[in-house]
């Protein structure tokens, strides 16, 4: 029997020369910070699927693949027309590129933001303005329980900052372009980013994430929301990685009162993905609409974590999550929607459908809702099928052939969540996206 | 050359034989009636001319326009002039109600040889159509048949007809959940559609539409086989009398085929 190496080393290894190469000038809460998600993820190690959370995803191909951290490979500069098949078509707003996780200002403009919001790399905002980021980095995304998380807490160097101040609005949709290139050696990026809304501030917000070729490398992502009294926050994620790569992606949210969040994740691409969208209500009146498409083929493996905690009376939440599977893609969606003792009032959703285009493609659905609370209106429920045969005959006896009805039926099961956006950019990429997977595209957008 | 010749048609579904030998010719120009009682075979008749998979045929055949009809995929029929207005038509969410009918109109074109409609063309063209069927323009943005009610339904499904102008349209009890108001429009639109190079065939359980849509010709299907046929008069007899008196007559003598 061959010893099997403890797969915490090379992370470890690689902590220790980061911190000394890269981590030498940052304030020492910071460093602080980091030496404890380590220890914590030293702690944890990787996940195994005897994990109650991770019992769908084996993570040991990302285990086994030494990574090495992409900071430490010179170079990001990138010509901006490389950029040109990921980045969405005409737009007003700011629009923020990280190359291998690192800001790339160059690439990056910021447009039309009003007084006192920031808005930018976070690697400068804690070199330049670190008060303004201490108070909240590492305060809404935990990482306690997720080693991923830990991790990403240990490595964290850059991302987006954003920062909306007491009632301002950010009128244009900010865009966030995460790309990756391959490297000689496949190489792990830890983009963080942070988002803060003050009372009554207002943002919208996307976060695209895209592999620039075919190659092996791992995002492991974490974005942290902190929602005030009042604010609105639309927060959307497109995620088309190259399907050799690696996504480990957490989102955590925390909503004041009377707040309004919208999320939408949409994953296409990645091998092997997780999402975890964790959210927590610490007020009273606050509304959450949690939606969620993947659509995967071939050998892609998608997991999706979602995890509502309703602490608080009269809070509604309102979740969607939809999968297509072809191939012999495996997916998984997992929900947990907790109403604590004494949240009363809550209103609470849950719905993930599926839609299975192939014999080989696997879906695991486990909705979940826990209620400690006795005045609440809750319900969950899930379907996974095929497309409806009634449905493709109707269509058939109109003159549509059979092919170009099942792609007409495998669009329009996508086309609830993609309406929820309301991105028009991120709507119509998305559109084109859903459809250029389909047959006879042509003939579907013509009858959507 | 009739439109339509169906000879000692037989099919079964499941393991139940539906239809024992179905004879029936229709040329165009004429509108048919086929009434009978509940599990006569009439929807069955109809979904194996449109081309509905879990039907299967095991005997007979089926001309159109003296071509093999059964040998045609269902999209095949409906290019070739064929529609079948739905007993239950399908919801299907996500799908525009408009769009779809611009695609099907297109496919049908395309395969005619003329020229695809733009949405310029064709919003002249449902316009007017709408308004036959009483149907307002939201209707055109909303997903096909998605939350309709039934009387909904049953106009979308003339007013597609409408659009698609087919040789040959066959109503699947068109007229079954409709109030007066709903049945009079359905029937007025239909009767719009009675052309010299149309034929149109009624499957109804109840005579009360062909007091709006006067056929030329009524059938009453019995047990898989048409055991009567006559003319207007026929369906009267039948308000009057019920089915009894023909399923009788039928195991007395059984159709010849």
């Amino acid at each position: 029997m061959t010893d099997v190496a403890d797969p915490r080393e090379p992370y470890l290894a690689d902590f220790a020369r980061v911190e000394r190469e890269f981590h030498g000038d940052d304030p020492a809460w910071l460093r602080e910070t980091r030496r404890k998600a380590l220890a914590t993820f030293r702690e944890l190690g990787f996940p195994t699927q005897k994990h109650e959370m991770w019992k769908y995803t084996n993570v040991a191909p990302i285990t086994r693949t030494k990574f090495t951290p992409a900071v430490t490979i010179p170079g990001n500069g990138l010509p901006a027309e490389k950029l040109e098949p990921v980045v969405f078509g005409k737009f007003e707003g700011s629009e923020l590129v990280f190359v291998n996780g690192r800001f790339s200002r160059a690439l990056s403009s910021v447009r039309g933001v009003a007084d006192g919001v920031r808005l930018g790399s976070l690697a400068e905002a804690l070199r330049e303005r670190p008060s303004e980021v201490q108070p909240y980095l590492a305060k809404t995304a935990r990482y306690d329980a997720n080693a991923f998380t830990a991790l990403n807490t240990a490595f964290l160097q850059d991302g987006a900052f954003i920062h909306v101040p007491l009632g301002r609005i950010v009128e244009e949709p900010v865009h966030l372009l995460f790309v990756s290139t391959s490297r000689q050696e496949p190489a792990v990026a830890y983009p963080r980013n942070l988002f803060v809304l003050e009372e009554g501030a207002q943002l919208t917000v996307t976060e695209s994430y895209a592999g620039l070729d075919a190659g092996v490398y791992f995002t492991n992502t974490v974005t942290e929301a902190a929602v005030k009294g009042g604010a609105v926050l639309d927060h959307y994620k497109l995620q088309r990685e190259s399907e050799r790569a690696f996504h480990v992606a957490t989102l955590e949210i925390e909503q004041g009162r009377g707040t309004n969040v919208s999320d939408g994740s949409f994953c296409l691409g990645g091998g092997l993905v997780r999402n975890d969208v964790n959210q927590r209500f610490t007020a009273e009146g606050g509304e959450i609409a949690m939606n969620g498409l993947y659509s995967v083929t071939g050998l892609q493996h998608v997991d999706n974590h979602t995890r509502i905690d309703h602490l608080t009376p009269h809070c509604t939440s309102r979740e969607l999550y939809k999968g297509i599977l072809d191939g012999r893609a495996r997916g998984v969606f997992y929900g947990n929607i907790i109403v604590h003792p004494g949240a009363q009032k809550t209103n609470a959703t849950q719905t993930n459908k599926n839609l299975l285009l192939s014999k080989e493609a696997l879906v695991d659905s486990i909705p979940g809702l826990q209620i400690y609370a006795n005045d609440v209106k809750c319900k969950h429920g899930t379907t996974t099928g095929q497309i409806d045969e009634d449905s493709v005959f109707y269509l058939r006896s109109r003159g549509i052939d059979a092919e170009t009805a099942r792609a007409i039926l495998t669009y329009a099961f996508a086309r609830e969540v993609v309406d929820l956006v309301r991105v028009p950019a991120m709507r119509a990429t998305l559109g084109v996206l859903l459809l250029s997977r389909l047959p006879n595209s042509e003939a579907v957008r013509e009858a959507l | 050359m009739a439109l339509l010749e169906v000879k000692g048609l037989r099919a079964k579904v499941g393991d139940k034989e539906i239809l024992k030998g179905v004879d029936l010719t229709v040329n165009v120009g004429e509108v048919h009636a086929i009434m009978g009682p509940n599990g006569s075979g009439k929807s069955t008749l109809a979904n194996v001319l449109a081309g509905r998979l879990n039907y299967e045929v095991i005997g007979g055949k089926v001309l159109y326009e003296g071509k093999d009809l059964l040998a045609m995929k269902p999209e095949l029929r409906a290019r070739e002039g064929l529609f079948l207005a739905f007993q239950y038509p399908v919801e299907i969410p996500g799908v525009g109600n408009a769009y779809f009918l611009k695609s099907a109109l297109n496919s049908i074109r395309r395969h005619r040889g003329q020229d695809e409609l733009d949405a310029m063309d064709f919003m002249n063209i449902v316009t007017d159509k709408m308004k036959l069927l009483g149907l307002d323009e939201s209707f055109l943005g909303r997903s096909l048949n998605d939350g309709f009610s039934g009387g909904e339904k049953k106009r979308n499904e003339i007013f597609q007809m409408a659009v698609l102008e087919p040789r040959l349209a066959v109503l699947d009890e068109t007229d079954s959940g409709l109030d007066i108001d709903a049945l009079r429009i359905v029937a007025n639109g239909v009767n719009t559609m009675r052309a010299k190079d149309r034929a149109i065939v009624v499957v109804t359980h109840y005579q009360r539409i062909l007091n709006y849509i006067t056929p030329d010709f009524v059938h009453v299907l019995v047990n898989g086989r048409i055991a009567k046929s006559g003319g207007r008069e026929l369906a009267l007899e039948l308000e009057k009398r019920g089915y009894g008196w023909v399923e009788e007559e039928a195991s007395r003598a059984p159709a010849v085929s």
